[in-house]
């Protein structure tokens, strides 16, 4: 299992393999939004939150059909299926490279870009908190996205209109949280919802991406 | 001998077995004993179902009717794409599959020695030409270590002397108890081998009275 994780990384961090693509995205998404409404700081600190998670949600959005399209097109999608490794195992490793490719840096760079929208200072810390909790959650169910369009030809589409629906929750969660940190508020129930949405997409989506992929590969 | 498992062989035996490709059933009736130290050829015209029956084999498609016999996590496949990682080096590709059968190290060095692919260890595997990614791509199975072999064409865009490379890695397989299936056109020199030829097992259309139920397979 931490071969595929290291191998996975690797390959991301070789040239063309996608790492800093969402990162930069994100950072491009944050450096347009107060460009286009205008340098009035109480807007911007009104809407910050919101924006900080779409741009994370997209960003993460952007990299989700390299997850399986390489290795269905190389065929060692076949290979690792007919491997010792269970699928699940595969594809939870998948989500796991993954996130850390791209989840992690946005948790990372998103107190900086937070400052360039004039975020309320004691929203940073539930920035971070939210999207560290949060962002598993979009790299598990982008997963099972990316398994059912896996094949497909131009499937990245089909892919975001298949998984920002379900992305919902998060986001309006997370940026719940940010929201309320903002205010001052107490961000127990947001930050409690938000936990469980990701212990549950991280308990119960490998299992059917694992079937998706195995349907697919047929 | 492999690094581990090709000691002890395995029997795989297939009984009266239908396949189908895309909801249609392209084989029927199939079956076959394939013995510790035995090869057998699959031959049949192209869309015969050679590659389709291989990976209904393997387990990648459920067959329509029939039996397939092996012990679990016994065998080996190769596709016909060779499933290499171009940004990482033949080294890295190497180990890779070794770590994920758990030949380790020896696995590797196995594999490099059976396919002579020593002094291309360092080089990214998009560098490398055709005959060489599909060398690099065979010696994955010296790799895996298991004592049964399936391969699909295995020597498409080999040269002479790769082929010969190639028969030798198999011959010194089933002189270790392992086995190999493989469906292809080339003669390998393997007089061992047996063959089997796949045209008196197509399946016959609805219309002519065979099998109906494929047509599901396509939407489950």
């Amino acid at each position: 299992m931490t071969a595929l994780l290291i191998r996975d990384l690797r390959i991301a961090f070789r040239a063309g393999g996608g790492f800093g693509l969402g990162l930069a995205f994100f950072l491009i998404l944050c450096v347009l939004v107060p460009l286009g409404v205008g340098p009035q700081s109480r807007t911007l600190a009104l809407i910050a939150p919101g924006i900080l998670w779409v741009g994370a949600l997209l960003a993460c959005l952007l990299s989700l059909d390299r997850i399986f399209a390489l290795d269905y097109e190389d065929g060692s999608l076949d290979l690792l299926a007919t491997a010792p490794l269970p699928m699940e195992a595969t594809v939870t490793i998948k989500a796991l490279a993954h996130w850390i490719v791209t989840g992690l840096p946005l948790v990372v760079a998103a107190p900086v870009l937070g400052i360039l929208l004039n975020l309320p200072g004691p929203a940073f810390g539930w920035l971070v908190v939210s999207l560290l909790l949060g962002t598993p959650a979009l790299s598990v169910i982008g997963t099972f996205g990316a398994a059912l369009t896996v094949g497909l030809r131009r499937g990245g589409l089909l892919l975001s209109l298949l998984v920002l629906p379900l992305y919902m929750p998060t986001l309006i969660f997370g940026a719940e949280v940010v929201k309320r940190g903002a205010e001052g508020l107490d961000t127990t129930t947001p930050l409690m919802l938000l936990a469980g949405i990701t212990a549950g997409s991280v308990a119960a989506l490998p299992f059917a991406s694992a079937l998706v992929i195995r349907i697919n590969l047929r | 001998m492999g690094p581990k498992g090709a000691g002890q062989g395995v029997e795989l035996i297939v009984e009266g077995l239908g396949v189908a490709r895309g909801g249609i059933a392209v084989l029927e009736g199939v079956g076959f004993c394939l013995r510790p130290g035995r090869a057998l050829v699959l031959r049949g015209p192209n869309g015969c179902g050679k590659t389709t029956l291989l990976r209904t084999l393997v387990g990648l498609q459920p067959p329509l009717a029939g039996r397939i016999s092996m012990p679990s996590e016994s065998f080996a496949y190769a596709s016909h794409a060779d499933g290499l990682k171009p940004t990482l080096s033949v080294a890295e590709n190497l180990a890779f599959w070794a770590a994920i059968f758990g030949t380790g190290a020896q696995g590797v060095a196995a594999a490099v020695g059976a396919m002579n692919l020593g002094g291309l260890m360092e080089r990214p595997a998009q560098n490398l030409s055709a005959g060489q990614k599909r060398r690099l791509g065979l010696a994955r199975m010296k790799v895996a270590g298991r004592p049964l072999w399936v391969f699909d064409e295995p020597t498409v865009s080999l040269d002479a002397a790769s082929v010969a490379l190639f028969a030798a890695m198999v011959r010194d397989h089933l002189a270790t108890g392992g086995s190999a299936l493989m469906a292809t056109h080339i003669d390998l020199g393997l007089s061992e081998a047996e063959v089997l030829d796949l045209a008196p097992f197509k399946s016959r259309t609805p219309e002519q009275g065979g099998a109906q139920g494929a047509f599901d397979e396509a939407f489950l």
